[in-house]
């Protein structure tokens, strides 16, 4: 039943999609007012989407097992918690998130954009609702979630137990609020370039739209790096994964988005860059999804492959392009804005430099990423793109962009001069001597280290020493540079300080070492609703002091029945212990991998303090 | 004047990744192996890994058996999956499967082998590339069967089901 109402809700929000189409071209011609019945319309719409996601919650609550959705990715022994997030836990029903997510933000735009001019609001409607109509049309089409199986079976498949987790659950939602949230900066941007409409207005009005999304996707893209922590048990938080990736492009691009926007706001340059990055970052995140759902990358978490998805995303991907090409072309206006010339030492400079190194690190990710695809089509070779790529080609770069994010918004507007800024030699000259004391007692003696060290250090001086002299102003800004310091800090400690432990031991071993004893004193087998666990009990010693118990499990899923390694992570301000235990096969021993991971909590904890500059930002205007 | 140059130049890039991306959409994802044949196999020097030794080529492939030499690195996701495919080649006596850890940090090298055991009975290390360049080798993970001091067969990309039984049936 709710599997019925869900699919006809669909349908019915397809056609209102070719009403308010029809509507807005009306609207366009004829009145000069907004007409409401589109809001109506767009209201409905979102009424429908809602009505059908809330079906397949209540289809994935029921064990509704007529549905193919359901059965595919539940089961009725799974708690209700993942039977709820199974829902978009799959290809289906994420589609439909997004459609969720796509038409909610373009109602609450309609009713936040009150004061903005009648024929860009109804632009701006129009291009979503094109994305809408291609989406729903894939959805229905391709991957309709509500298709039904008869004879309907008794049980489900189960969902992969790697995702039966609280914070992959909320994941998904949050990410697509981020990814998705992106329509809306397209299609105004799409709007406002052809009603010429591109001032410092829209860009202050715009910017609201790019904080939200940008929040979102800093936080799901946090979610989804935790997840892998201490799921995965790799003992790391990025692996330059291709589905890692496509979430870090569009973020690449909104950050800049973020920063021309506001060169727009107060000084009306960077028009061309703006309408290209806004175009960039949704497509982008469009990208994303066809390179993760057609199958056409090899990553970890690829959905099930098929080429007809993937052929029809790529097609709607292109048209978009396409379209966007063609009003960047022929209808964005550059007369006259742009003809300023940028003095040296400026604010503007300083945030074009670091747009220019932003697109680099961007080119990078998107080079290492599709290459492999290029390669393979023009010459038949495969190639695997690692870490080792990824971390030659960025960290170099980080150098002078940490410098310019220093700098940078200690300038003025316009034109600066360096008078009264001895403070900012100080700085330098203290993070340079710290840099190289850290360097020589970690006896890792490298140039490009020290140098790495001392901008990061001067970056989270500057700020630090802003926060108390500057006070609020800046405020947002200050604290998101702040954690971008803090962030690189914590990861640069964390790679040199890292130390690991990998034995094989039996139960009631001993590993021990100069440092520490391990002690494996027992394990125990626990049963539980949805798997099976056995947990290891390991008494970790360091000096004939016990330091910490930890007790890792090894998790045997009944549905379906696969074997997952969960991690006991002990996590303090200083440092996590890490610990994993693997079966080895055909053996009574179990391959036990000790990592003590220093300021682990602070590279989550960073990336935290980055998104409320985020939404200090947005809050800041309204107070 | 700018927009009649820029305008289709884009639009002709864009098409070009459109049909990339087309094309390797029907493409399937399995890898497909290359096939070269009575190649001699380079002639080098390289560090032994985990110890200071130095070997040449001939030391290593010096006995009359069958060598299969794979390049592998603790960073690369394909080489997990192909794995167990060689610890199974491990039971086979008259092969003998040499490892080329390719840009790679001892101490991960060292976990890959311990977390997922060690199918090599000799391992080389080539932390800068530069072997692996020698044998043209495009990426990681790349196998070769070779005999005799010659490549009788080189996989691109990691091994399946299929070649793993084609290895089998050569090596009897």
């Amino acid at each position: 039943m709710a599997s019925l109402i869900g699919s006809y809700s669909l349908f019915f929000s397809l056609g209102f999609s070719v009403l308010i189409l029809f509507f807005s071209f009306k609207n366009l011609k004829n009145t000069i007012n907004f007409d409401n019945k589109l809001l109506s319309l767009t209201f409905l719409q979102l009424l429908f989407i809602i009505l059908s996601f809330f079906g397949l919650i209540i289809a994935f609550i029921n064990s509704d097992f007529s549905n193919s959705t359901v059965f595919n990715h539940s089961h009725t022994t799974k708690p209700l918690f993942y039977k709820i997030s199974g829902t978009w836990g799959n290809h289906e029903g994420s589609l439909l998130l997004w459609l969720l997510v796509l038409t909610l933000f373009i109602f609450l735009f309609l009713i936040s954009s009150k004061k903005q001019p009648k024929k860009y609001r109804v632009l701006t409607l129009l291009f979503q609702q094109i994305i809408i109509i291609g989406f729903l049309i894939f959805l229905i089409q391709t991957s309709n979630p509500f298709a039904q199986i008869y004879p309907v079976p008794s049980e489900g498949l189960g969902l992969n137990p790697i995702l039966q987790d609280p914070a992959l659950a909320i994941h998904p939602p949050i990410l697509y609020l981020g990814y998705v949230g992106s329509s809306i900066i397209f299609s105004s941007v799409l709007a406002a370039s052809s009603t010429n409409y591109i001032s410092k207005e829209w860009a202050k009005h715009i910017k609201q739209w790019i904080l939200i999304s940008w929040i979102f996707l800093t936080l799901g893209i946090l979610l989804g790096s935790i997840w892998a922590y201490y799921e995965l048990g790799w003992g790391g938080f990025w692996f330059w994964d291709p589905v890692e990736n496509v979430s870090l492009m569009p973020w690449l691009a909104l950050t800049t988005l973020f920063h021309c926007v506001l060169v727009l706001e107060k000084k009306l340059l960077l028009t061309s860059w703006v309408v290209i990055l806004s175009i960039a970052t949704f497509t982008l995140s469009m990208s994303g999804t066809f390179l993760v759902r057609s199958g056409i990358l090899n990553s970890v978490h690829t959905f099930a492959n098929d080429p007809e998805r993937g052929l029809y995303i790529l097609i709607f991907l292109f048209t978009l392009i396409f379209l966007s090409l063609f009003v960047f072309f022929f209808f964005h206006k550059t007369d006259g804005q742009n003809n300023t010339s940028f003095f040296w030492l400026s604010k503007e400079t300083s945030i074009l430099i670091n747009n220019w190194f932003m697109m680099y690190f961007l080119a990078v990710v998107l080079i290492g990423t599709i290459y492999p695809i290029f390669l393979d089509v023009l010459t038949s070779q495969k190639i695997s793109v690692g870490p080792p790529f990824y971390h030659k080609l960025i960290i170099p770069f980080l150098i002078p962009f940490l410098l310019a994010m220093a700098i940078g918004p200690k300038l003025n507007w316009i034109k600066s001069n360096l008078q009264n800024k001895s403070h900012l030699l100080l700085l330098f000259a203290i993070s340079l001597i710290l840099s190289f004391l850290i360097i020589r007692i970690l006896e890792i003696s490298f140039l490009v280290n020290t140098i790495l060290f001392t901008s990061a250090f001067y970056l989270f001086f500057i700020t630090l020493r802003d926060f108390f002299i500057k006070g609020f102003k800046n405020l947002a800004q200050n604290i998101a540079h702040f954690g971008f310091s803090l962030l690189i800090l914590s990861i640069l400690f964390n790679n040199f300080l890292s130390t690991e432990v990998i034995t094989n031991l039996k139960v009631g071993e001993t590993y021990k070492s100069d440092e520490l004893t391990i002690n494996f004193e027992k394990i125990e087998k626990i049963k539980k609703q949805n798997f099976e666990a056995i947990i290891g009990k390991f008494n970790v010693k360091s000096d004939n002091e016990l330091v910490d118990i930890l007790k890792p499990e090894l998790r045997i899923y009944n549905q379906p029945n696969i074997v997952t390694s969960e991690a006991d992570i002990k996590t303090n301000l200083l440092s996590d212990k890490f610990m994993t235990m693997n079966l080895v096969q055909n053996q009574e021993y179990f391959n036990i991998r000790y990592q003590i991971k220093p300021f682990m909590i602070w590279i989550w904890f960073s990336v935290i303090i980055i998104s409320f500059g985020g939404l200090f930002s947005f809050f800041k205007k309204k107070i | 004047m700018k927009t009649k140059i820029l305008l289709p130049f884009i639009i002709v890039s864009f098409l070009f990744i459109f049909f990339i991306l087309y094309v390797g959409l029907n493409r399937s994802n399995i890898y497909i192996p290359e096939t070269v044949t009575n190649e001699k196999i380079p002639t080098f020097k390289v560090k032994v890994f985990n110890s200071e030794k130095k070997l040449t080529s001939i030391e290593i492939f010096e006995n009359d058996i069958y060598y299969l030499l794979n390049i592998w690195a603790s960073w690369c996701i394909p080489c997990r999956d192909e794995h167990p495919y060689l610890m199974e080649l491990k039971k086979n006596k008259k092969l003998e499967i040499v490892g080329l850890n390719y840009k790679d940090k001892v101490k991960n090298a060292n976990n890959f082998l311990n977390e997922l055991n060690n199918p090599y009975t000799l391992i080389l290390s080539d932390t800068d590339g530069t072997i692996a360049i020698e044998w043209g080798a495009y990426g990681v993970p790349e196998t070769f069967l070779i005999y005799n001091g010659k490549i009788i067969k080189k996989i691109i990309g990691p091994m399946n089901n299929n070649l793993f039984k084609e290895i089998e049936s050569v090596v009897k």
